[in-house]
């Protein structure tokens, strides 16, 4: 009888300390940061976010590294369904607006505006909706890299600036031909990559209300191009016809083997290049060509992080993401990461970028540089809600006449019908 | 001198070998520990027959089958039969939010728009042309699939079933492949087969010259029909092999003995015979075949163009892949997809009992 009363008081005594407790681990904030890294991102933010935590005791912060997929295909399932993380790295920065944490009452909305402008507008959804939603943490623009050590073999002269897309197809293939190089030119399977080349031959993108229209007569002039240059064989086909779907496909492979000459894909890419192609060969990045239609701009885009306002923690949430706003902070993620800053103190200042060659440093300037060609109607582009339904579209319908299952009228025809399609869902 | 324990009258003491006394002896004690055994074994099962008699009793011996079945039917229930009803409500609404009660309802809007086609055979006609792209790609793969697969699986068993020479180990190797991951697969031969694989360099080193196969999309279809067979013949060759090894000798003694020829005994004895293993196997490999995604996804990821994607590569592509999510679309197409499934089914069952009753 003894025993079982002294049990019986022990477990009282336990439950009474448990619920004595629980208001303390309850003070305890877990944040759940899901991340993917287009290099090392993520491992340096886990190795930034320390010193958050050391600074804000109470507060933990979990990096959960995923493959990108995940970012594309899971985290809105998750989100839909009430049960995502507290906080991401994200692409499609304004078609997931609804879902976001609204940063302004936790932040110093003057410092973000002042800081990061333009990039605040790509995470509204619309034109309607105001707020600060997320920080841009990696500014991407596409661009070419050309392998230089090729084009001195061949004894081509590289096109200067202002060198319109038909005269790298030229100097390409020229080049191409002298050193048996197998592929002239590649551009990335993405409807992202083919957007900046489609608005320099005319692309508008939207019309004079703003909607989405995606096809117009520059539009089809660049597709136009750029099936006939598959078929003469100075775009690489396996890039665009070896896959099916809107698959992401890239050709930084060929160019790191030096079987590729010219290569449009973007800043992203540089660190890789760094890293993978040594002293093999020189290479160097041209920014986007000139088009019919005067412009050369290429495309903004790249990542950023928010916070979903189903979090329990959203004071956390928004302290975390505006502790890597500080211009210290993201100056260093950015040196470390060799991502362009999107921070405009930070790029105005400049950063020393760690463990890059002389060429993957003159590369980022390149990028850097290519930002004030880029066309208000890219930035546009980059913004807008709709525009992975866009970039879906254009990868499919491209490839089809690409490999000869629709013609190019009818491919834009069929592109057209997809949009509204879409739009009116 | 012994003693009956019973009678209390003497024995004569036993000249039996010592081995067998202790062998009688385990035994006696085995039968005991048997009986222990036994006795603890019905009384579990009277402890267990108690409740279940009370439950008879309350229910009737009929509805007592329900008690036994519930188990099964709660996971049947929640992981397929529920998942296949909700997927028919979300054909019927539209929009891209993930929960129901948030989708409006279009009734049969995405049926329509799948179907609205001027000519079935041209997916150019066709509202949603990539869905009849899939549907179209998908027939003839089934086809061509199924009929060499099956072909090419019941030559290999009836070479199996010969007395070669390593049977064993060409028995396990034709089964081999079906060991592996789907994507492994892929992967294995989209290296043997892209510009600088292990075919081009053969071809290169023979001086025969190597083709980008892959970016074809003849070549591409073809060897996707051929991966899949290569990938699945196994299986089938040894449920064919079964099948044969159940014909019994006598029929084929008696053959011999009439003097038939190998190709009469082969159409008129093994065929006939194996014809109910050959139905399970068409039926089996359609299904499969309709199913097909996973390898061929990873190898072609349905290119070039769309020439080898397939429906189940379009209602992932057009519910998760793609930007909005079209659930309810895919949730229609899978239906349709279903709706083949089970009429290929329905003509096996009908085919079957064509056969039982003669």
């Amino acid at each position: 009888m003894k025993k079982i009363l002294s049990s019986t008081t022990a477990l009282v005594a336990l439950g009474v300390a448990g619920v004595a407790m629980a208001p303390a681990s309850a003070s305890a904030a877990e944040l759940r940061f899901m991340c993917y890294s287009d290099g090392n991102e993520c491992e340096v933010y886990d190795d930034v976010i320390d010193r958050f935590e050391e600074a804000n005791p109470g507060v933990t912060v979990v990096v959960d590294t995923v493959p990108y997929q995940a970012i594309l295909e899971n985290l809105p399932v998750q989100l839909a369904a009430g049960e995502g993380p507290d906080i991401a790295k994200v692409t499609d920065l304004g078609g997931l607006n609804e879902y976001y944490l609204d940063l302004e009452p936790y932040v110093d909305a003057g410092y973000w505006q002042e800081s990061f402008g333009g990039t605040l507008d790509w995470y509204r959804g619309g034109a309607d909706r105001q707020g600060i939603y997320g920080m841009h943490s990696q500014l991407t623009v596409t661009g070419a890299f050309v392998n230089a050590t090729l084009f001195e073999q061949a004894g081509v002269d590289l096109p200067g600036a202002g060198a319109t897309w038909e005269d790298w197809a030229a100097a390409s293939r020229a080049v191409s031909e002298a050193t048996g190089a197998p592929f002239p030119m590649a551009i990335d399977r993405s409807g992202h990559r083919v957007a900046g080349p489609a608005i320099s031959y005319g692309a508008a993108l939207f019309n004079d209300d703003g909607e989405a229209i995606l096809v117009d007569d520059g539009f089809q002039a660049f597709v136009q191009q750029f099936v006939d240059w598959h078929e003469d064989g100075t775009i690489a086909r396996d890039v665009w016809a070896g896959q099916g779907g809107a698959t992401y496909q890239d050709a930084a492979q060929e160019f790191i083997n030096g079987d590729l000459v010219f290569y449009y894909s973007g800043s992203w890419q540089v660190s890789r290049m760094n890293d993978q192609v040594g002293d093999f060969f020189d290479w160097q990045v041209i920014g986007s060509p000139c088009g019919p239609a005067g412009a050369c701009s290429g495309m903004p885009g790249g990542a950023g992080i928010v916070a979903f306002a189903e979090t329990e923690y959203p004071e956390e949430a928004a302290a975390l993401i505006d502790f890597l706003a500080q211009e210290d902070v993201y100056a260093e993620v950015a040196a470390r990461t060799r991502n362009l800053p999107a921070h405009l103190g930070v790029a105005g200042a400049g950063v020393s970028f760690e463990d890059v060659s002389p060429a993957a440093q003159a590369a980022l300037n390149g990028f850097a540089g290519s930002l004030p060609d880029i066309a208000p109607a890219a930035f546009a582009y980059q913004g807008y809600a709709g525009n992975r339904a866009m970039y879906g579209i254009t990868v499919e319908r491209v490839s089809q006449a690409i490999v000869g299952e629709l013609t190019v009228e009818e491919a834009m025809e069929r592109a057209r019908a997809d949009l509204e399609a879409a739009m009116s869902n | 001198m012994a003693t009956d324990t019973q009678t209390g009258a003497s024995a004569p003491v036993s000249h039996e070998p010592i081995d067998a006394s202790v062998a009688a002896r385990a035994q006696t004690i085995k039968v005991s520990r048997d009986g222990i055994a036994l006795t603890a074994l019905s009384a579990v099962m009277r402890l267990i027959e108690v409740p279940f008699l009370a439950l008879q009793r309350m229910l009737g011996i009929n509805k007592l089958a329900w008690v036994f079945l519930l188990p099964n039917l709660l996971l049947f229930g929640l992981f397929a039969f529920l998942p296949i009803i909700l997927n028919g409500f979300y054909a019927m609404t539209g929009g891209d939010n993930v929960l129901l009660q948030d989708r409006p309802y279009i009734g049969a809007q995405n049926f329509d728009l799948l179907s609205s086609c001027d000519n079935f055979l041209d997916p150019n006609s066709c509202l949603q042309d990539k869905f009849w792209r899939a549907v179209w790609n998908t027939t003839w793969f089934v086809t061509l699939q199924v009929g060499i697969m099956v072909g090419f699986s019941l030559l290999t068993a009836l070479i199996l079933n010969r007395e070669i020479r390593a049977r064993g180990f060409f028995r396990s190797v034709f089964f081999f492949p079906v060991l592996l991951s789907p994507v492994v697969v892929a992967l294995i031969w989209k290296w043997i087969l892209q510009r600088e694989g292990v075919l081009n360099a053969f071809l290169d080193w023979t001086g025969i010259g190597g083709y980008n196969w892959l970016i074809d999309a003849d070549w591409a279809f073809a060897w996707t029909v051929f991966l899949s067979v290569w990938a699945h013949m196994g299986f089938y060759t040894l449920i064919l092999l079964a099948g044969l090894q159940a014909i019994p000798r006598d029929v084929y003694e008696a053959a011999t003995m009439d003097r038939a020829s190998a190709w009469r005994t082969f159409t008129k004895i093994t065929l006939p015979l194996l014809s109910p293993t050959m139905l399970v196997v068409l039926v089996l490999a359609l299904i499969k075949g309709v199913q097909t995604f996973d390898e061929v996804y990873a190898f072609t990821g349905g290119g070039p163009g769309t020439a080898t994607t397939f429906i189940i590569q379009y209602i992932y592509e057009e519910g998760f892949a793609g930007a909005p999510r079209l659930f309810g679309l895919a949730a229609a197409a899978s239906l349709m997809v279903a709706g083949v499934l089970v009429l290929l089914t329905l003509v096996q069952l009908w085919i079957n009992r064509r056969n039982v009753d003669g």
